[in-house]
């Protein structure tokens, strides 16, 4: 496999290997076995927009795995502002490390580099395209939660136009029959190429604007932020935003083992009164990013994780 | 009615859709830089096509890659090599796998709006009938009005 770019790098049994060998790496991520599969390689971290959960949780993998990272760091400071073709950083990058980790404003940037670059690519996002190693994770997230992927109803609420993780996470879903639904308000609804995309695969897909009616049988609830400046006014934002919020009491009359997830970072989106409750699994989500990205590491890098992992980890 | 010569040498290339010559003109970058003759007809009848366009273009064959950047504006186009005023050759429009190096993507955040990067322009054909077509790279869909006007 060169790289991981978008979704369709993955077949579905790859999916599910690379989920189980998460599974198994979780106690190497919780830090209770040390396990250095990953000695003497080298990620490169390209962060080109700003990013907290993905650079970090990609650097806490490869170190967790005994591996080393370098940073592009702050790209004002780096030759990037100099004027650097994507192309050109990336021949260089190339040759300092094992894989790269990326993320950048434009889209298509993670495609391009992969054809620029000999070493695999990991697209931490592109503009408003893909995500996929955030897919993964909430993958775990929901197969950790229900024990499976398929058939299980998700609805994917907020910004579905822009936010690159419901797109990604869409389509992987769609792979494993889920029904899907996006609850967005009109200027932020998952675009249509998508949609049509999803269809043409056999998706079974709603769309609406009326979040809190589609919550009783869901399964899994994906919320995302709707940012301010996607609007003309504040006002206009104020109005529309408000549809899109969930508080504890929105909860009640949903399924047991219903969970909402969220690529985090939240605004007002998730009620604090929601974390106590049995369906927040965000923070766990978060967490996950750091053992989804061991397993791919691992993965791209032709690494195979043992079966088993307490008798080949030692203790620190 | 002949309205334009035979051509004793060159290329002509029939059955484009009427209106579409000053583009196909424009594809091949002949429209301002070319020192060949060059002739032209518009909207003259056709049995297959109601009205269609013609252009001879003496002096000058064209290569199959040439006629292959044809493919977005006129692709049921008949191309035929003359030579010593009769039909040396006969060519038609091939769409392969990708249309590489012909046009640039449409979305304005695509990594390939920067003429400084340096890897090939890359659309890859979705659909032939009618052409789909998608970047390679960022992979939103290109509309085809458009996209004439990204010729490289």
């Amino acid at each position: 496999m060169a790289g991981l770019i978008t979704m369709d790098d993955l077949s579905n049994d790859e999916i599910q290997s690379i989920l189980n060998d998460a599974e198994r790496l979780l106690p190497v991520a919780e830090g209770k076995i040390y396990l250095p599969l990953l000695q003497g390689k080298i990620l490169g971290n390209l962060f080109f927009e700003p990013s907290t959960r993905t650079r970090m949780s990609f650097e806490t993998a490869m170190k967790r795995l005994g591996g080393d990272v370098v940073n592009l760091g702050d790209v004002k400071t780096s030759s990037v502002v100099k004027g650097e073709t994507l192309f050109d950083t990336i021949q260089m990058v190339d040759g300092y490390t094992d894989i790269i980790a990326m993320r950048h404003p434009r889209q298509g940037a993670a495609q391009y580099a992969q054809d620029a670059a000999r070493v695999p690519i990991l697209n931490g996002g592109d503009g408003a395209g893909h995500h996929p190693t955030q897919t993964m994770l909430d993958l775990f997230t929901i197969k950790q939660a229900h024990g499976r992927l398929d058939g299980l109803k998700v609805v994917l609420a907020g910004d579905l136009r822009y936010g690159r993780t419901v797109h990604s996470l869409s389509h992987a879903l769609t792979r494993f029959g889920c029904e899907l639904v996006f609850a967005s308000p009109k200027l932020l609804r998952m675009p249509a190429e998508i949609v049509e995309d999803l269809s043409a695969h056999g998706a079974n897909v709603v769309e609406t604007e009326d979040l809190l009616s589609s919550l009783a049988d869901a399964d899994v609830v994906y919320m995302t932020r709707i940012q301010k400046e996607r609007f003309a006014d504040e006002d206009e934002y104020t109005k529309v935003a408000g549809a899109y919020k969930l508080h504890a009491s929105n909860l009640e009359g949903t399924k047991e083992d219903m969970i909402i997830m969220h690529p985090l970072p939240r605004v007002d989106e998730i009620h604090p009164s929601v974390d106590k409750t049995r369906h927040a699994r965000y923070f766990e989500q978060a967490f996950n990013g750091v053992v989804a990205r061991m397993a791919l590491l691992c993965r791209l890098l032709g690494v195979t994780v043992p079966e088993d992992i307490p008798s080949a980890g030692g203790e620190f | 009615m002949r309205r334009v010569t035979a051509i004793r040498n060159g290329t002509v290339i029939d059955h484009i859709p009427s209106g579409q010559a000053m583009r196909v003109l424009e594809m091949l970058n002949m429209n301002k830089t070319t020192s060949v003759p060059v002739s032209m007809v518009m909207n003259v009848p056709s049995k297959k096509m109601g009205t269609k366009d013609i252009i001879k273009v003496e002096d000058r064959e064209l290569t199959q890659d040439e006629l292959n950047r044809l493919a977005l504006v006129a692709p049921e186009a008949h191309v035929a090599i003359i030579r010593a005023y009769s039909v040396a050759e006969k060519m038609t429009i091939q769409i392969g796998e990708e249309v590489t190096n012909v046009v640039r993507c449409t979305f304005s955040n695509c990594i390939t709006t920067n003429p400084r990067e340096p890897l090939a322009h890359r659309l890859r054909v979705m659909g032939r009938e009618p052409l789909v077509l998608r970047c390679h790279y960022c992979g939103r869909p290109q509309d085809l009005e458009k996209l004439i006007g990204n010729l490289l």
